[in-house]
């Protein structure tokens, strides 16, 4: 199955995908800018999120959360996120409202800072401290995503530190910041803009033309620091145990692997599927029906494209199951894997998943945009998208043990291990 | 920079082209087994969800949670296969067998690639039809629902909603308690009252099969008739649920979080069933009060206040009188503020008209987006299966829009005063008891009770 992608670069650096699809009268419109929390200066964690707050609340000539609004009076359906080496937003909306779409982010991406006022930056400081609070602080296990990631790089990586930030350093961002960080970063050059679904490629170019193509050209972005380590962690591996107010004990392992669209990420995949997808995964089976001292398991990717991808192994205990039973349950699982290797039946499992999921994710047009945005920002290609199912089909059982042989050694095995507060401690 | 007035004109729209939901054809497929298929040809995948009355409306006194653990059962063993082998048979054919039960029905179903549709159904039928129920798996079943209770004890949106419900809620009433059941029914459980509530519940006559996808009306009939032929029976007549609200007036129930850092708030009280005929007008209404960001909870409760990340409105629709429900996460400290202006909020919708652009925007935005919720095999079959669940018109997908856009501001007035009572709000705060105990109590919302970190 191929889906249809035309790719063009204005002269100011902005690249555009174009994918027709005129099943539906729906259209998609998608930006990835390539900044994220990795790109923060030191003092600002969470800064890229706050500042993805501050692109609802206007521009130039689109009033606080008119953004919002014009969206779905037109029908349509919106957002953004932040990760540590992206930020998104999209709109899906009528195909008959696509200019508007379009025009939307280009006076944000234009024309921001004329908008902006120190009333906005403190009422969306204090949202996403509610947001942090909402997703992490009040949530039992809700540390993880911040803890993980500050296990699996070393303090002075670009994604070691928080992505939604120390409350201390919210408190810090300023003005200053913000106009700073969108003049660095928030520039053409450093985005992809795709259209996907019902349009006309001629008209949609020329309205990216008139409301993309007068922005300037960023003036030049600084280096980071370096995002390289190495392979694995090394022995001992690093491990973390986490007194909390949670029910049960939860294991949660990661492992460095190789970035986003690499044939060892395709490789890492399909080990994903084998050892944590679904009920007919390896540590299902094992853990949560035969042996039941797991409520869940999972296995995924961060998606990471510099430097390591971190491939994480997440079991959830049952009450009263010592974590210690689950880590020692999870290294034999990874042990057998490593060591037996992967048999054919359960790679062919692994990719008729991945293949059914890959499908089915293409049939909603924001979707399309969004894949399409993450292989233009990440491998330079958006046609690598039309290239995965014939990827997953290429992991042989080889690969996957040469996989497993590098990265499922001891030596490549970060823990955070959540356990329950006893009395003691919580007096 | 650009300079202002160099920026190019905001847009208009363009002509809008039209857009029909699928074409759905309904066959008898004898015995009282109905059949609606709805071709797509956009991507090779079909999806299949069989829809039976065998929700948790069905649960008897004492055995709440019976209902989602035999659907959830059925999945984990049959006549040809163990649990385990079903799963694998399943994912094999790149899907999965998923059961399950809502308030008012229950499911089975799956998304394949057109080519494995056939033997998906297959597995699918072995489950639906002959489940074997093996005591390990519903010992195991058992477990886990349990654990999801210890999880949900620590988590402060799950404690809110069970909270809620059973506060507003009649006592004694099946929505009172959780749809997975509690500690003590979930405990009286085994292999036999599962077989049981399948013999009863998951009959032939009744049971509709949508599918959705890449696959004509003939083949799917021809399909769903090979899979299903072994399957037999009328279900025992539904007894419906006491849907009335508590006679308890306005109260405020805190649940003490000792040390949390935020309070997670539900303003609401029973509210009417899906098939009311205010129904639009209660949707528009409730969109304009907490359903779109632009909402009035969310515009001042986040936007304008920062009190949280996200506040809201929602009717939980079921066939006989679901919730209506205010909600928000919000720092502790703002506890007070943030619930006097939701508290205001409520109150201002029913007591004035609300303005033009506010009703355009809501009307506008649901009509309009529309064709964006069907996007996918999925979301259609999803769609028609509420379609049989709630009994409605066979146009209603193709009126839907003109409905949307024939709601008056009147309307939406007049049915927020006819069904949102303000001397009838059960609050229910999650947080921390030692630092919002005295501020409710200063509030004089009503009477504050206080009870620990544990589901009711």
């Amino acid at each position: 199955m191929q889906i249809p992608i035309d790719t063009h670069t204005l002269p100011n650096g902005l690249r555009v995908t174009l994918s027709e699809d005129h099943t539906a009268p729906i259209v998609a419109v998608n930006l990835w800018y390539h900044v994220g929390s990795a790109n923060e200066r030191p003092g600002r964690t969470g800064f890229a999120h706050l500042f993805e707050h501050m692109l609802f609340q206007g521009s130039a000539n689109v009033a606080a959360n008119e953004h919002f609004e014009l969206v779905q009076r037109a029908g349509g359906t919106l957002n953004g996120s932040t990760w540590l080496d992206r930020t998104n937003y999209y709109e899906t909306v009528p195909s008959h409202q696509l200019a508007l779409a379009l025009w939307l982010e280009a006076d944000r991406m234009g024309r921001l800072l004329p908008a902006m006022t120190q009333e906005k930056l403190d009422t969306q400081r204090s949202v996403v401290k509610n947001e942090r609070r909402w997703s992490m602080d009040n949530q039992p296990y809700g540390t993880w995503w911040e803890r993980l990631p500050a296990l699996a790089f070393p303090p002075s990586h670009p994604f070691h530190h928080s992505l939604i930030g120390s409350m201390e350093d919210l408190d810090a961002a300023s003005l200053e910041d913000v106009a700073a960080f969108f003049r660095t970063w928030y520039t053409p050059d450093n985005a992809v803009l795709t259209i996907a679904g019902d349009f006309e490629p001629a008209e949609a170019l020329r309205l990216v033309g008139e409301y993309f193509g007068p922005i300037p050209r960023g003036a030049g972005r600084p280096a980071l620091p370096s995002f390289a380590v190495p392979a694995t962690f090394g022995d001992p591996a690093p491990r973390t145990v986490v007194e909390d107010d949670v029910p049960a004990a939860r294991v949660l392992c990661a492992l460095r692997s190789p970035v986003f669209g690499s044939d060892g990420w395709y490789d890492a995949q399909m080990t994903a599927a084998v050892l944590g997808v679904r009920r007919g995964s390896r540590l299902y089976r094992g853990l949560v029906r035969t042996r039941q001292i797991a409520a869940d398991v999972g296995a995924y990717t961060f998606d990471l494209s510099r430097g390591s991808d971190l491939l994480v192994v997440d079991v959830m205990g049952r009450p009263g199951v010592p974590a210690e039973e689950l880590e020692r349950a999870l290294h034999a699982q990874l042990d057998a894997l490593q060591a037996l290797g992967v048999e054919e039946g359960e790679l062919a499992r692994a990719q008729a998943l991945v293949e059914t999921d890959l499908i089915r994710a293409l049939q909603g047009a924001g979707t399309r945009a969004d894949r399409l945005s993450q292989f233009a920002t990440y491998v330079g290609d958006p046609r690598r998208l039309n290239e995965e199912p014939e990827r997953f089909r290429a992991v042989t059982a080889e690969r996957v043990n040469a996989f497993a042989a590098a990265r499922l050694v001891r030596e490549n095995r970060a823990l955070l291990v959540y356990v329950p507060r006893t009395a003691s401690v919580a007096a | 920079m650009i300079p202002l007035e160099t920026a190019p004109a905001r847009p208009g729209p363009g002509q809008p082209r039209p857009w029909a939901f699928p074409h759905v054809e309904m066959r008898g497929l004898g015995d009282g087994l109905t059949l609606l298929a709805a071709p797509v040809h956009t991507l090779p995948l079909v999806s299949v969800l069989v829809v039976t009355a065998a929700g948790a409306d069905t649960d008897a006194p004492g055995a709440e949670g019976l209902a989602a653990l035999a659907a959830r059962a059925m999945v984990e063993g049959t006549g040809q296969h163990d649990g385990a082998s079903f799963a694998l048979a399943a994912e094999q054919l790149g899907t999965a067998i998923d059961a399950g039960a809502d308030w008012d029905g229950a499911y089975a179903s799956f998304t394949a690639l057109a080519p494995k549709a056939e033997a998906a159904m297959a597995l699918l039928a072995e489950a639906v039809v002959a489940p074997a129920f093996p005591s390990r798996e519903v010992e195991r079943l058992k477990g886990e629902r349990l654990a999801d209770i210890a999880q949900t004890e620590k988590e402060p949106r799950g404690l809110a909603e069970e909270h809620f419900a059973a506060a507003a809620y009649r006592g004694g009433s099946r929505f009172a308690r959780p749809l997975g059941g509690t500690r003590a029914s979930v405990g009286t459980f085994d292999a036999a009252a599962c077989r049981a509530q399948h013999a009863a519940r998951w009959r032939r006559a009744g049971s509709t099969v949508i599918v959705v996808g890449n696959m004509t009306v003939d083949g799917a009939a021809a399909m769903v008739e090979r899979a299903l032929a072994g399957w037999r029976g009328a279900p025992a007549p539904r007894v419906p649920v006491d849907d009335a609200r508590t006679t308890a007036g306005r109260r405020v129930l805190v649940v003490d979080r000792p040390g949390a850092t935020q309070s997670e708030l539900r303003v609401g009280h029973v509210a009417v069933p899906r098939t009311h005929p205010d129904y639009f007008p209660l949707v528009l209404g409730n969109a304009i009060l907490g359903g779109l960001f632009n909402s009035r909870l969310n515009m001042n409760l986040r936007e304008r206040n920062g009190f949280t990340y996200g506040a809201g409105s929602g009717f939980d629709w079921r066939r006989q009188a679901g919730p209506f429900v205010a909600s928000a996460a919000v720092e502790t400290a703002v506890t007070e503020p943030a619930l006097r202006e939701m508290l205001a909020e409520l109150e201002a919708i029913r007591a004035a008209p609300v303005a033009p652009s506010e009703l355009d925007l809501a009307r506008q935005y649901l009509d309009g987006v529309f064709p964006l919720r069907y996007e996918t095999t999925g979301a259609i079959a999803d769609a028609l299966a509420a379609r049989v669940t709630f009994g409605l018109p066979e146009d209603w997908f193709a009126t839907y829009r003109e409905r949307v856009r024939a709601v008056t501001g009147e309307q939406v007035q007049a049915a927020m005063q006819a069904h949102l009572d303000p001397t009838a709000w059960q609050v229910v705060v999650v947080g921390d008891a030692a630092t919002v105990v005295p501020v409710l109590e200063r509030m004089a919302i009503g009477p504050v009770s206080v009870v620990p970190e544990q589901l009711p």
